[in-house]
């Protein structure tokens, strides 16, 4: 038999209590590098609807992860992917949270509807989020939905994977509004009660 | 539509699982349900770029990029360098690729570090490349040493370097540690035990690369990273009913 000469992935390993030094060293708590990414996937001058995404990951004995780093990735407001980044719209961000409180907050323009596999219509407006901390053995993925988009979460086909269907409500950010804008809550429990729904991606 | 460049499944068996219960902190941060398998869709198989205008010219030279200008970073002086192939071993150019590590006496540039050994003033103990056309990168350090953390009594880390790369997929995502060849608390770390299989371990051991060592100058460890394949689409995948 001929061999399959496929590599393999390289392994996943935590990120670690000090991921802020590689990746956020102004968290980490130093200055070093002339250009420093930006937790914001859009700018205050981006077309769109300008909302603010917070929240908290917790874990399952409930207590805040106060040192988690977390990867957005997300639609333009007409529902593309950019494929090469604006000063205004990258589509991207890298969030860390508060040190003290574990609290996390980004800005960014709400996604449009991107399309979904062949055939399956467009899905529901969604950021997908990566999230890596000591403890964390290989990056969680999950996305999450907005409350105010409910006829498109119904039809979303990713939401509808999801069989037990309370607990697609784990990836539905609560809209307010604080000062005049939306911001939407998106609470991640990693563990135990109300378990967020992560996905293979 | 065109058809999505959709990834070889990960393959969960060679990854390490989320819990690992002699890496305690596994324990409290691993979900208890298990993951959701998804097809691909344009959110997994598009991600973000990032062009070469980030870099600053010492960004690739941890010896030098935080040092006082004409001093440099105290310890072994080392390259490390390797190429980012995807698993049709095809090169995986133009990505970033973060890297981050504790000094020479185990000790990290952050605020939440409080080991006995000291902080070198020449050292931030971190840097970024981006891949060139054949998926290669390298950069200029020293070697980190072996650190204490908390897990059983009595655990020390395996002197390593974090990495973290990008690929072209938001589902390539990955961030990984690179050891050393040769160094015995490898194989007693909790951490690196969290991946199941020795081979995959294996993957992760840098060899002392003489080759591209400097003579007189710098010793040099070869590091290739491997992220998750595309399929050509042979015959789609369709709906029942289409």
């Amino acid at each position: 038999m001929q061999p399959l000469d496929y590599q393999k992935e390289t392994p996943s390993q935590t990120a670690g209590p000090y991921v802020h030094i590689g990746l956020a060293p102004g968290a980490a708590g130093f200055d070093i590098f002339e250009k420093n990414f930006c937790p914001n996937p859009a700018s205050p001058t981006a077309a769109g609807e300008h909302i603010t995404v917070e929240g908290l990951v917790t874990d399952g004995t409930g207590a805040p992860i106060k040192d988690v780093l977390i990867e957005v990735w997300q639609a333009a407001p007409n529902g593309a992917y950019v494929d090469a980044p604006t000063a205004d719209f990258t589509g991207w961000g890298r969030i860390v949270s508060d040190f003290e409180t574990g609290e996390w907050s980004f800005d960014t323009v709400k996604p449009g509807p991107a399309e979904g596999r062949s055939g399956h219509g467009k899905m529901a407006p969604h950021i997908t989020f990566w999230i890596v901390a000591r403890g964390i053995n290989i990056g969680l993925n999950t996305r999450m939905y907005f409350e105010d988009e409910a006829e498109a979460n119904a039809a979303d086909p990713v939401l509808n994977l999801i069989e037990q269907q309370h607990r697609r409500a784990t990836l539905i950010a609560k809209r307010t509004e604080r000062d005049g804008k939306p911001v939407y809550r998106f609470d991640i429990r990693v563990q135990g009660d109300g378990e967020t729904v992560f996905f293979d991606i | 539509m065109a058809p999505l460049d959709e990834l070889f499944p990960r393959d969960r068996e060679w990854q390490p699982p989320a819990l690992t219960p002699d890496y305690k902190t596994s324990v409290a941060r691993s979900p208890s349900y298990p993951l959701l398998s998804l097809q691909n869709s344009v959110s997994e198989t598009t991600g973000p770029v990032f062009g070469h205008d980030m870099l600053g010219p010492l960004d690739n030279d941890l010896l030098h990029n935080y040092a006082t200008p004409g001093e440099s970073a105290i310890g072994q002086r080392i390259i490390v360098h390797g190429r980012v192939l995807d698993e049709n071993s095809r090169p995986v150019p133009g990505t970033l690729v973060e890297f981050w590590q504790a000094n020479a006496g185990g000790r990290y540039r952050h605020k939440k570090d409080t080991y006995l050994a000291p902080i070198d003033p020449n050292f931030g103990g971190c840097g970024r490349a981006i891949t060139d056309d054949e998926g290669r990168y390298h950069f200029r350090t020293v070697k980190p040493a072996p650190y204490p953390w908390r897990n059983w009594v009595n655990n020390w880390r395996p002197a390593h370097i974090h990495f973290s790369i990008f690929g072209h997929a938001f589902a390539q995502r990955l961030i990984t540690q690179m050891y050393f060849e040769g160094d015995p608390l490898i194989w007693t770390c909790p951490i690196v035990k969290a991946i199941p299989d020795d081979r995959a371990i294996g993957q992760l051991i840098a060899p002392l690369d003489m080759n591209a060592t400097v003579p007189l100058d710098t010793m040099a460890y070869k590091f290739d990273i491997v992220l998750r394949g595309t399929r050509s689409t042979l015959f789609e995948n369709r709906l029942e009913g289409n």
